[in-house]
């Protein structure tokens, strides 16, 4: 292996994929061969590296200097400064948006400075392509502990010690699941791997998979040891493209090296995995649906117990861990449980992964301590609200979770204190909504999620949430009545008592949340036929106020439909003839001036 | 070699059906493999007409019910003919929030297609879909795979301009 002057640790995640990355690296190579450098200096094409807002990013080794925003015409300029002439470029640095100060190296970014790695310590240090970089990071040295020196009820008592709880969002102890499994009796056995990633605004598990494929692979062959199972299916979204072509690439690669397969390190011990791509339904990531879908059958859950533990894929005893869950697996065997129960909260260990989008300057995805309050996870490594706007909540736990509002912003990161104010865990997805969110339309929004996603076995989930969604539609376009409210919150109890499955049983959670922190703006919806974040396209007018217009005619450049008039010094005026109420004025407008 | 018979499809030529048979000899023994077989025979023909959801049925000897409903409960499968150009916007929660919707608008405005419609000259086909893990970009659409991240409400119809 050649020894190289500097590695450069350029994202290759989908985020940077679709801003350029791939050109960037072509364009960047190029100009190393042709300056003589090629052989000194090394692209690293690593993982997801977490800061998507910000991308293509890279980071140069071991110098620690992170650039953002790289683009093909910028190669020369950063060459010739940064490579031959040993001068970092200040213009691709990170700015930070409080005080525009620059800040060169990676370590000193609040937004990585504020995170513990652990499910991700892997991401855009490794090539995910190659299983000796990962190797090198003490890669499978838990699997072969596990094999070679401990024994199956030595491993799940350490994955008890560790504490650690599902990262799907449910949160049920995973040593507690491995231990019903292990017990089961039967000679075939099945351990899943759920990377049916399907909350919107979640991309945790995609990211890991991108970044570090072999922890997943190591997880699952420890989870398998565990229980005494030959077979193993990782279960992911189609969509997921990226992560299946790394994930494939790692299992052959695992194989080649005997650590899967038959006898694994000469340990006597046998498993091998599969993947299966998903086609496209959110229920799927329910256990039992992921089961009969793998079956090749409509993705329908079934009610419990039994329990997967004793009757689960092809009926045989299976245990079922999501992406993240098993990603921390490999460093509990070789730390051992009490290193990972040794920070986090008194029922919450570890650290949880979170997807952070939405209104909010660092888009990305972080890795925090339980027990961190929700405040420091927008505002410090969250970068808080661009555009000077007003926070007004944060949507946790997707569809089955709710929003969290302002004074409630200091709640830790711990799964029963989340619960308690109405939103849950959930499996990371973190949407942070400024002041112009309108939250019946969110409500409305998650409800035809639901909806729409319903697998339609049980009445009160496939007939129940369609009524709630009706009268969020009525309400949202301005024809809600009195009592609507009650009724909402009727449908939402009935629904959460009577539903099949764990995706019915949280439908209305984000009505409930939402009811609970911002019940006003539900009755300003239905008394005033108001929508005070003006989202609703229903309840607006389409006018000009001309005591706040300024007459910029910034609205009139920007409609697609010459349906507003202007000249200029002159008050704008909207042709509602010719409206198509696209909202592209109002978003133009910088004074309110439309109504 | 398939014994079945073809029935003939103006959407499936020979060399389609050579495929679909090749997929279906080298799955029909594999349990649970339909969704697979599904998936890979939609890649091959665009769509899946109910003729050839029946010859899959035949092939790998399953009720037809059973297949149909397979095909009609994942959002993968398309039972209707796609456009040339698939324009897929993300609805998910992120890309809510920051504006699909009026993204949405404007494509509807401009090619009279809503969400699950395809344009008349099977130009366009409109689809929202469930969350690209693209947040970072939102709002996000990808059009013949090409990912279009943080767009303006104002420049959506220009992009599609470039989709023949």
């Amino acid at each position: 292996m050649s020894k190289n002057r500097i590695q450069l640790m350029l994202c290759g995640g989908t985020g940077c994929h679709s801003t350029g990355s791939k050109k960037f690296e072509k364009a960047l190579q190029q100009e190393l061969e042709a300056k003589g450098l090629a052989e000194e200096i090394k692209i690293v094409e690593t993982g997801c590296n977490g800061f998507c807002a910000v991308g293509p990013v890279m980071l140069v080794q071991p110098e620690g200097i992170f650039y953002q925003k790289l683009k093909v015409e910028d190669v020369p300029y950063l060459v010739e400064e940064h490579f031959l002439k040993g001068r970092p470029v200040k213009k691709f640095f990170f700015v930070e948006q409080k005080n525009k100060a620059t800040i060169p190296h990676m370590n000193d970014i609040p937004f990585f400075s504020n995170q513990v790695y652990r499910a991700m310590r892997n991401k855009g240090v490794i090539d995910p392509e190659v299983i000796d970089e990962y190797i090198a990071r003490e890669g499978y040295f838990g699997a072969a502990k596990a094999l070679n020196e401990m024994t199956p009820e030595q491993v799940v008592e350490q994955i008890k010690i560790s504490q650690l709880r599902g990262r799907g969002g449910a949160g049920f102890p995973t040593g507690m699941k491995w231990a019903f499994a292990a017990a089961s009796p039967g000679e075939e056995k099945y351990v899943l791997c759920n990377a049916d990633e399907g909350d919107p605004g979640a991309f945790m598990d995609r990211s890991i998979l991108e970044s570090d494929p072999h922890a997943v692979l190591e997880g699952m062959i420890i989870a398998a040891r565990a229980i005494n199972a030959r077979q193993g299916y990782i279960y992911c979204r189609t969509e997921y493209q990226l992560a299946i072509r790394r994930l494939d690439i790692a299992i052959r690669q695992a194989k080649e090296y005997g650590l899967l397969g038959e006898n694994i390190l000469g340990s006597g011990f046998s498993f091998n995995i599969d993947i299966y791509q998903g086609a496209g339904a959110f229920v799927c990531g329910e256990e039992t649906a992921l089961m009969r879908s793998i079956e090749g059958k409509r993705g329908m859950p079934r009610p419990r117990p039994p329990f997967p533990a004793h009757k689960g894929l092809w009926d045989k005893p299976t245990i079922l861990n999501n992406v993240e869950t098993l990603a921390n697996i490999p460093q509990i065997i070789i730390k051992g449980g009490a290193w990972y129960a040794s920070i986090g909260t008194e029922k919450s260990k570890g650290t949880k992964v979170f997807a952070l989008s939405g209104d909010v300057n660092n888009i990305g995805l972080v890795e925090v301590p339980m027990g961190l309050p929700i405040r420091k996870l927008i505002y410090d490594i969250g970068g808080g609200i661009p555009g000077g706007k007003k926070f007004k909540a944060v949507q946790l736990g997707g569809p089955s979770g709710g929003c969290i509002p302002e004074h409630k912003l200091d709640t830790p990161i711990d799964y029963e204190e989340i619960t308690k104010v109405g939103a849950i865990m959930g499996s990371g997805g973190a949407i942070v909504m400024d002041e112009n969110t309108c939250m019946v339309d969110m409500a409305r929004f998650f409800m035809d999620f639901i909806q729409d996603e319903s697998c339609g076995k049980c009445t009160p989930c496939r007939e129940g949430t369609r009524r709630m969604l009706e009268l969020l539609e009525k309400i949202c376009h301005g024809e809600g009545q009195d009592g609507d409210i009650q009724s909402l919150e009727a449908l939402a109890e009935v629904i959460g008592q009577s539903a099949l499955c764990g995706l019915g049983q949280t439908a209305a959670n984000p009505v409930l949340s939402t009811l609970r922190f911002f019940r006003e703006e539900y009755e300003t919806h239905i008394k005033e036929k108001v929508c005070p974040a003006k989202r609703c396209v229903a309840l607006l007018k389409f006018e000009v106020n001309p005591e706040m217009c300024k007459k910029c005619g910034l609205c009139f450049k920007a409609c697609p439909s010459e349906a507003i008039a202007w000249k200029k010094k002159e008050v704008a005026v909207i042709d509602k003839s010719k409206c198509v109420k696209c909202m592209s004025c109002f978003d133009k407008c910088k004074f309110d001036a439309i109504f | 070699m398939s014994i079945l018979t073809r029935p003939s499809h103006p959407d499936i030529t020979d060399a389609m059906w050579d495929k679909i048979d090749e997929i279906i000899d080298a799955n029909k023994d594999i349990a649970g493999s339909v969704i697979g077989v599904l998936r890979m025979s939609q890649d091959a023909v665009g769509y899946l007409p109910v003729e050839l959801i029946d010859y899959i049925a035949e092939g790998m000897n399953l009720p037809a019910s059973q297949v149909y409903g397979v095909a009609t409960f994942y959002a993968l499968f398309s039972l209707k003919p796609k456009g040339r150009n698939i324009i897929k916007a993300c609805t998910g929660t992120a890309c809510y929030v920051k504006g699909i919707k009026e993204i949405l608008s404007h494509i509807t405005n401009k090619h009279g297609i809503k969400e699950g419609e395809t344009t008349a000259d099977r130009r366009f086909s409109l689809e929202g879909v469930r969350c690209l893990g693209a947040c970072g970009l939102a709002p996000v659409m990808i059009v013949s795979e090409n990912i279009h991240g943080n767009l303006k409400p104002d420049e959506v119809v220009g992009i599609l301009e470039n989709y023949k």
